[in-house]
């Protein structure tokens, strides 16, 4: 019982993760249909400022971060996303995977490739006894922040003028132009959401693996866009739903699969994503906007 | 030759000639130029390999470097010296430990490996469209990735496997690129060719007019792997040395760039966006390995060039959104009607997003 708990912990938090790096892959398809890869240098970055500000009171690098973030997500959407709105999303998918490529080199080159140690919130790697189950403070505040950070999204999303602007240009983008609706302003507020996403992600992320690698994200990346996809791309819920599993999956799988096809793990989690996409192709909570009308 | 069929025909014997004339320059040239063209023609393979399906059917597939994989491990458990193979492979079955084909046999099967492996993946994946069958390959690439990597008794797992025979040298590599680029432009002008490309400009109006679209992707999606199975087998033999590694996102994101920069909806646009990358590439190795200026040598700090690689892509991307060839096959350049495929597009199917 005890050991099914822990397994569940282990379960949302790693998740959980994922759940909000895809949300913020998933705010971005459904403004512009542009499959963000670039997603990752945005959490790449925000792992390097905190090292470049270390030393500074924690709230203020956290800022100065988060900040960074931002920043970079808005220029990457001026610079490199605004010129070929309304491109296929092929040739989207290749400019983000370009401009992630790009930073990632960029970064390699100025501050090299090899892996650097960082004591981030170190205090969170300390166990404690919740009735019975040992976790790290770390898992917790995991999920304390994607609960309070999926909260908050539904709020704005939800509640406020600019999220319902988001909400209808995720569904039809040009008949919300009609209606009003600015697309620049929409689409810029959708990036810097999604910096601040990338932001919280990389904090959780760093204070667990407590490395920086310019290459580090990628795997985030990678199991969020698969996760996107399952969800159904340009639906929010089943972004974070769909990140959730895929996180989840590998986690289950770690635990059920015997030792000797543990190697293999993440063929059987691909394996899955195959299936689902088979049974539903637009994914678990289709979006509206994307049903192909004839 | 009557003029009308020499006009079909000329986009194709365009790069043809254009190809062989590389060729016969680069035969010219130092050894480490000729090396490069090499290597230039098999990403080309890979790239008109990608082109047969993703091109034609407007799905682009993250798949195929797994196929690139396939073929490469196939040829090279044919090739490999089964002294090496005791060595280096104890666990493999029997069959394969005592092999020693020749080469363009042992490519063969590479290909047709990787052939029998699209076909498989293939008839569930095809009935998929848009971003889900793209997701999907790209299941397909990790999938492989994974098992190649972990099934250490036939592919070494994690270790490299060494000592394949160097033989993808110009004339080995060359003739194949021609196969490749013929094979592509046989196959979308066929029947079969164009009722795939009408099902990527309207899938719901294919299907209305009786296009069995599983079907014709299916075909194309075989036909690619088995050209992407061949460019795998010529890149294990061009480095001798065959790593899990190579074969996965670098790689993929390589060859899918190579394609969109060159421009996905035409064979020219594949031709064009393998050879350009490829010299970019070059160019910026040269200027990271040194340039003599007046007296001194300058270089650039290693690791800038595959920066600015990346930028160039953005910036080819950002000029030319459909790529460098747009959509268009090279026009009959003598008299009247020098004209391209019409481009066909999206400027009428315009999505939601528009």
């Amino acid at each position: 019982m005890i050991n099914l708990a822990q397994h569940v912990v282990d379960t949302i938090s790693v998740g959980g993760l994922y759940a909000l790096t895809a949300l913020g892959i998933g705010l971005i398809f459904g403004v512009m249909r542009l499959i963000n890869f670039a997603h990752g240098e945005l959490i790449t970055a925000v792992g390097y400022a905190l090292l470049l500000f270390h030393g500074w009171p924690l709230p203020l690098a956290m800022l100065g971060a988060l900040l960074i973030a931002v920043v970079l997500a808005l220029v990457m959407e001026r610079v490199a996303f605004r010129p070929l709105r309304g491109a296929d999303p092929e040739t989207l998918l290749i400019a983000s995977f370009a401009v992630s490529f790009f930073l990632q080199k960029l970064l390699a080159l100025t501050v090299g490739a090899r892996a650097k140690g960082i004591d981030f919130l170190p205090s969170l790697g300390e166990p404690i006894a919740v009735v019975g189950i040992r976790l790290q403070v770390l898992q917790l505040a995991t999920i304390l922040v994607v609960a309070g950070l999926l909260a908050g999204l539904s709020w704005f999303l939800g509640r406020t003028r600019a999220g319902l602007e988001m909400r209808a240009a995720a569904e039809n983008f040009r008949m919300a132009r009609l209606l009003g609706v600015r697309a620049d302003r929409v689409i810029a507020v959708a990036f810097a959401l999604s910096g601040v996403l990338a932001a919280a992600v990389a904090f959780l992320f760093v204070a667990q693996s407590g490395t920086l690698t310019p290459r580090m994200s990628l795997q985030l990346v990678v199991i969020a866009f698969v996760g996107t996809a399952i969800g159904g791309l340009g639906s929010l819920v089943g972004a974070a739903v769909g990140g959730f599993l895929v996180g989840a999956a590998s986690v289950i799988l770690q635990a059920v699969l015997p030792f000797e096809l543990r190697e293999f793990r993440e063929a059987f989690a691909f394996g899955l994503v195959i299936l689902v996409l088979l049974v539903r192709p637009q994914g678990l909570f289709p979006a509206r906007g994307l049903k192909e009308r004839v | 030759m009557p003029a009308e069929t020499l006009r079909r025909l000329w986009p194709l014997a365009a790069l043809l000639i254009a190809l062989v004339a590389i060729a016969l320059v680069a035969s010219l040239a130092p050894i480490v130029i000729q090396r490069r063209v090499v290597e230039a023609l098999i990403y080309l393979i890979a790239v008109v390999a990608l082109y047969i399906f993703a091109g034609n059917s407007g799905v682009l597939s993250f798949g195929n470097v797994s196929f690139m994989a396939v073929g490469a491990y196939v040829s090279a458990l044919l090739t490999l010296k089964p002294a090496a193979k005791a060595v280096f492979l104890p666990g493999l079955p029997a069959f394969l430990k005592a092999a020693e084909w020749p080469t363009v046999p042992a490519a063969l099967a590479g290909g047709i490996v990787a052939a029998l492996f699209g076909l498989f993946v293939g008839v569930p994946l095809m009935r998929l469209s848009g971003i889900a069958a793209s997701i999907a390959t790209f299941a397909v690439l990790s999938i492989t990735y994974v098992v190649l990597g972990n099934w250490t008794s036939v592919t070494g797992g994690q270790n490299s496997l060494f000592g394949l025979p160097l033989y993808a040298d110009l004339s080995t590599v060359l003739p194949w690129a021609l196969v490749a680029v013929a094979a592509a432009f046989a196959y979308q002008e066929t029947r079969s060719g164009l009722m795939l490309r009408a099902s990527r400009e309207d899938e719901v109006a294919a299907e209305a007019s009786g296009i069995d679209v599983h079907r014709q992707r299916l075909y194309a999606f075989v036909l690619s792997a088995f050209f992407s199975g061949i460019a795998g087998v010529l890149y294990g033999h061009f480095l001798g040395v065959l790593r899990v590694e190579s074969f996965y996102l670098d790689m993929t994101f390589l060859v899918v760039a190579m394609l969109v920069v060159g421009g996905m909806r035409s064979l020219l646009g594949a031709v064009t966006g393998a050879l350009v990358i490829s010299l970019i590439t070059e160019l910026l190795r040269q200027l990271e390995s040194g340039v003599p200026v007046g007296g001194i040598t300058v270089a650039a700090p290693p690791g800038l060039g595959d920066a600015v690689l990346a930028l160039a892509m953005l910036l080819i991307i950002l000029v030319r959104p459909q790529g460098i060839a747009a959509g268009r096959e090279l026009g009959w350049p003598f008299g009247a009607r020098a004209q391209g495929r019409p481009v066909s597009s999206d400027r009428i199917s315009g999505g939601e997003a528009k």
